[in-house]
């Protein structure tokens, strides 16, 4: 655990390596900052010290020493220290964002790089968490970090050298009592910690139960459930505001207790600080009014670093956390690139052949065993079988999603191991059932696979899969705009528009999974009709659970836990009266 | 955020005190440099070690009154604020559930949702740190100018004129910052989708090869994202340095005029230490009074949201007028024609049609041709733009929801389950369904498999939106979560779609065989599930086009036909 968290620790460090110019640059300024903070007071306990009383202050001249020369280093001191902390904070947003830039980007190329396992393994949204939120953690981390430790720990130093410096004894009266806040701070920390962890578990309860209710709200009004709801609701509602009033009351002592921390040390300050004048010790301490106004002031500053540091390691523990999380991902494994010497697959004739293939998703569990297909160019095959024979699976090894565990995939005789994957996935064109649009205009989410289309090819294409009707019924045509994946379109319209998507780029080979499972009938078969014209010289791979969609292949393959139980035309698998009669016959029975 | 402030009502006496006693806080705490002052002068002054010991000990007197008033308030304020937020949570929870089909189609589920968590949540915060801070940080900054005012005008008037510029400083940059912020969060969004969309579409973009076209636009965006930041960020990393540089400068022009003041013999040191001091709280306090105004503009943003949810009116309809009439069709659709919100095209358009008690219904047509629609006008789920639909003669506006409800069983498209058990689920219908009741809604439903092979029966435990059941499973469940109210009115909304054809063909007669003779309605694809319908409905881009038994639309029905025989081979031809 420990040397994980030092790993992730290196690790920005490493990322930070490029920005050393930076860094100097920041820590130089913070010094200068923290200096200039730390001086000011000094000078006006120096002046207030000139001011005694009437008839008895020392103007001086501007260079003489006194208060005017002090006037004029102040307004130096400012200045500098103004400009310091600009640029200070300036330079560590540059560093932050740019790192948080640079994370972001290596993270989102390894996803495009990942294997499909690893995507389909882990949910969407850990995955945009980690990119999004994780990282947004991660910066404010950083970025604090930058600015409070630094500027912290820097204050801490200085401020106790100056009162050492100033008078020392009175600065061991604040070093005693100052560990004081930090005690009430943990103590307080470590009691609100468990009341949190309640209020988030209730909340979360909470949430569940929205997302639920509200989610589902159409059969809630239905069942006429509203009140029962309430019921319930108000119930965790109840419960949530018990608990968030104790965490929030008892976090919000935090502030006050140690401002009362805070004014111990300062009446003791005043107090040491004024019977040491009053009685002039015997000690070989220099002290006078001035000096104790500054060390007042000093006093003040001291323990707001120690409140703000504790608040930073916090932050900066859940940043570390983030960033392992970040980390993870952009160090998983990306599938095995493309050997060098693969080939570049052109002018394909679709002989497509799986010899002796076995494939598993995980190791306990085989799915395909010793698979044998073959499909010449231009036939259709057809695949059908109960839910999780392993159909489309057959499409992940087709396209080389997934890779065999063993056996081999070949197209025209070319091991698709040692083709490249972008020229063996061109030669395809894939519709799946669960369709899927990019945020856009439909315009750019037809020409995705030929981004050089003319307006008439893209209508005629539109037109084949008789998507361009219900596009010229919507508000701007072509230009509608749709939303995060289509979500203003009926399935069998973003289906429509998937299909159009092929029929523009017209590929030599068609995987077609469920493609026109959400589209009526009728237009299903007015669509079939389309694709037996591109499937025409094209070799086609094609999942229905609707059988009458696939009569007409050359041939049926008919699936069963990973194996091939039966295969053969429509006309001979009928009469072989076998597993897929049966499943045909099924629909009639009334 | 105005209008939210009722919510506060019950509130009223912490809302008070909390402010009050940070109130109180602020003055223990401005009279701290009063008692530095008074040390320095008499105390050292006349070398009293006695007062001086009496003075430190009233420093830390106000100390702990100062801290005894702050966590009162923090307790009053905290109690206010949430307090504020459940009555808030449930009016929104409530006004949620009163939503019409249309309002909830127009939100969207997971905007509700954000409303419910985030929003209120932010102003819970909003409302907490207004009650604590408020009051007390300007209290703060006036009263030590009032202070300085005290000591002497002319270092009053310094005061004023600092406070002036740093306000302006202040505001100028929360200004021009917060609509930079909300660009900035624009541009995160923006990130956001690309990360989403390709995950959701990785299979898509690979396929197209697209992988360096994703990444060149992620790039894009992200470096639009970088750079907004930084810009922002270069805005509002001048507000620590200038309210610094102003203070200071105050500073240096205070103890020059107290200077000049000590040794006219009108102020002494200690006083000129007081200024000084007063001078250094204002800062402090500046400080945090900018994340004040930060946390409340978010909030009063979350509040505006939240408002336009609670001000959407709500559907419900509870008042009954009429009589039905018993010699009325049973449910009669007159010219109905529906629009939904931002669609140009009537979803459905004149369509009129008369039911009688007790008939079954189907209904087809191809994707979008408004099947769902139709059905979810009887339980008045959607308003018609014209038209009316009328039960026994009585629009079914007249009749309150609830009662209309009441008398439906509706089986939605989608087959969702919630987390409880299953006998949990089957009440939803009939809040005191014995077993036996439901047991006969499930065998109707032929589910009867479903509970018997599962370990537990009726109590097995249903994950959140039925997960650990299949498809099928779950539409047959729903469908005997309808039967359990024996509704007079049946609506299967294509429900029967994950079924075999065997299951659907036994469930349609078992529907046929119910004591209580339901109106049913049945949506669906398949021409089987509906042929034997007293009357099946045709639609087509939200117009019927035939009305009819199964063999008379196949002689006049065009489509009808089209659509049967893309089912069925032309039996004979």
């Amino acid at each position: 655990m420990k040397s994980a968290k030092s790993g992730v620790l290196k690790r920005v460090l490493k990322q930070l390596k490029g920005y050393r110019l930076w860094l100097t640059a920041t820590i130089f300024c913070a010094l200068i900052a923290v200096a200039g903070t730390l001086a000011v007071p000094v000078f006006f306990g120096e002046i207030i010290n000139l001011i005694v009383c009437e008839g008895n202050v020392n103007f001086g001249s501007l260079l003489s020493g006194h208060i005017y020369t002090k006037f004029l280093l102040i307004a130096g001191c400012i200045a500098l220290t103004s400009i310091a902390q600009w640029l200070m904070n300036v330079i560590n947003n540059h560093i932050t964002y740019n790192v948080i830039k640079d994370v972001r980007e290596e993270a989102f190329a390894n996803i495009q790089r990942l294997p499909l396992k690893y995507i389909d393994s882990h949910s969407y949204g850990d995955i945009v968490s980690r990119n999004i939120a994780d990282v947004d953690q991660f910066a404010d981390g950083l970025l604090m970090g930058f600015t409070q430790l630094f500027t912290g720990v820097l204050t801490i130093i200085g401020t106790l050298v100056m009162m050492l410096v100033i008078n020392w004894a009175i600065a061991l009266v604040v070093v005693v009592i100052t560990p004081l806040s930090l005690f009430v701070a943990k103590f307080i920390a470590s009691r609100t910690y468990s009341l949190f962890k309640k209020t988030s578990e209730i909340r979360g309860e909470q949430t569940g139960f929205i997302d639920e209710m509200i989610g589902n709200i159409k059969v809630v009004q239905a069942f006429n459930r509203e009140d029962e709801n309430i019921e319930k609701f108000d119930d965790i509602n109840e419960r949530l505001t018990k608990a968030s009033l104790k965490s929030i009351f008892y976090s919000s002592l935090t502030n006050p207790s140690t401002r009362f921390v805070n004014s111990i040390v300062y009446a003791s300050v005043a107090l040491t600080g004024a019977l040491m004048l009053i009685f002039q010790t015997p000690l070989p301490i220099i002290f006078n009014v001035g000096l104790l106004t500054s060390l007042l002031s000093y006093a003040n500053q001291y323990t707001k670093p120690f409140n703000e540091i504790s608040g930073v390691i916090t932050e900066l523990q859940n940043a570390v956390a983030c960033a392992g999380r970040i980390y993870e991902l952009i160090d998983e494994k990306p599938q095995t690139p493309d050997a060098e010497d693969a080939k570049v697959l052109s002018s394909v004739n679709g002989d497509v052949e799986f010899e002796n293939v076995c494939f598993s998703y995980t190791d306990d569990r085989k799915l395909i065993e010793n698979l044998n297909v073959k499909a010449k160019s231009g036939q259709r095959i057809a695949i059908v079988g109960p839910t999780g024979c392993g159909k489309t699976t057959l499409i992940n090894l087709l396209m080389r999603f997934y890779e065999p565990n063993s056996g081999l995939i070949s197209v025209d005789g070319n091991n698709i191991k040692d083709i490249t994957r972008k020229s063996l996935r061109q030669n395809y064109g894939m519709v799946l059932q669960d369709t899927w649009l990019k945020s856009g205009t439909i315009r750019d989410n037809i020409k995705i696979g030929k981004p050089e289309a003319t307006e008439e090819e893209i209508i005629s294409a539109s037109k084949s899969a008789h998507a361009h009707n219900f596009i010229m019924q919507l508000s701007d045509g072509y230009d509608t705009v749709i939303t995060e994946d289509g979500g203003n379109l009926s399935q069998g319209q973003k289906q429509l528009l998937c299909i159009t998507r092929i029929m523009l780029c017209l590929p030599p080979m068609l995987i077609l999974d469920e493609a026109t499972s959400s589209i009526d009938t009728r237009t299903e078969q007015r669509i079939q009709r389309a694709f037996a014209k591109l499937m025409n010289g094209r070799t086609s791979f094609i999942i229905a659970h609707r059988l009458s969609t696939i009569k007409e292949a050359d041939l049926i393959i008919v699936m069963e836990n990973g194996h091939i139980v039966e295969h053969g035309t429509h006309d001979s698998l009928l009469q072989a009266g076998g597993f897929y009669s049966k499943l045909y016959n099924s629909q009639f029975a009334i | 955020m105005r209008k939210l402030l009722k919510y506060l009502k019950n509130y009223k006496l912490q809302s008070v005190l909390a402010p009050l006693f940070k109130l109180l806080e602020a003055i223990f705490e401005l009279t701290v440099p009063l008692v530095v002052s008074v040390i320095i002068d008499k105390g050292i002054g006349g070398a009293d070690w006695q007062f001086v010991t009496y003075m430190c000990l009233i420093l830390v007197g106000l100390g702990v009154v100062g801290l005894i008033s702050a966590v009162s308030a923090q307790y009053f304020a905290a109690k206010a604020a949430v307090g504020f937020s459940k009555q808030l949570r449930h009016d929104l929870f409530c006004k949620m559930q009163s939503l019409s089909y249309s309002d909830i189609d127009g939100l969207g589920t997971s905007k509700m949702i954000t409303r419910m968590t985030s929003d209120v949540n932010q102003i819970q915060s909003g409302v907490n740190l207004v009650l604590r801070l408020f009051m007390r940080s300007p209290f703060i900054v006036f009263g030590a100018m009032i202070m300085a005012f005290l000591i002497n005008v002319t270092a009053g008037g310094v005061f004023a004129i600092a406070i002036a510029v740093l306000c302006v400083i202040v505001f100028s940059i929360m200004l021009i910052s917060i609509p930079l912020y909300k660009n900035v969060q624009g541009k995160l969004d923006k990130v956001t989708t690309s990360t989403r969309e390709t995950l959701t579409g990785v299979r898509v973009i690979r396929a197209f090869c697209k992988e360096d076209d994703e990444i060149d636009i992620y790039n894009r965006r992200n470096t639009e994202l970088t750079k907004s930041q930084k810009f922002v960020g270069k805005i509002s990393a001048l507000m620590n340095p200038l309210t610094y540089a102003v203070i200071n400068a105050s500073i240096i022009w205070l103890l020059y005029i107290g200077a000049l003041k000590v040794d006219g013999g009108v102020l002494s040191q200690g006083n000129v230490v007081a200024l000084y001091n007063y001078m250094s709280q204002i800062l402090i306090e500046l400080i945090k009074l900018a994340n004040l105004i930060i946390t409340v503009t978010k909030s009063f943003a979350c509040a505006g949201r939240v408002n336009e949810i609670l001000e959407m009116k709500s559907s419900a309809v509870e008042a009954m007028a009429g009589v039905m009439k018993e010699n009325m069709p049973y449910i009669s659709f007159n010219n109905v024609c529906v629009n939904y919100a931002g669609g140009s095209m009537d979803a459905l358009s004149d369509i009129s049609f008369t039911v009688d008690k007790g008939q079954t219904v189907g209904i087809i047509g191809g994707t979008g041709a408004g099947k769902t629609t139709l059905v979810n006008m009887i339980p008045h789920f959607y308003e018609p733009r014209q038209g009316e639909v009328l039960i026994k003669g009585i629009n079914v506006k007249n009749i309150g929801d609830t009662e209309l409800r009441d008398r439906c069983g509706i089986v939605p498209q989608k087959a969702v389950l919630f987390k409880g058990t299953i006998r949990e689920n089957m009440q939803w219908g009939k809040t005191d369904a014995s077993d036996s009741e439901i047991m006969d809604a499930i065998n109707s439903a032929q589910a009867s498999d479903v509970v018997l092979s599962k370990q537990d029966g009726l109590d097995e435990i249903v994950e959140q939106g039925g997960k650990n059941f299949s498809g099928g499973q779950r539409q047959r469940l729903t469908i005997a979560r309808a039967l359990v109210k024996k509704p007079e009115i049946l609506i299967l909304d294509d429900s029967a779609s994950a079924l075999d054809y065997a299951t659907d063909a036994n469930l349609r007669k078992s529907l046929k065989q119910l004591d209580y003779n339901p109106t049913v309605f049945i949506v669906s694809q398949r021409t089987s599930s509906i042929r034997h319908a007293d009357k099946i409905i045709v639609l087509d881009s939200g117009k019927m086009v035939g009305c009819g038994t199964h063999e008379q639309l196949l002689d006049t029905c065009e489509i009808y036909r089209e659509i049967h025989y893309s089912q069925f081979q032309k039996e004979g031809a």
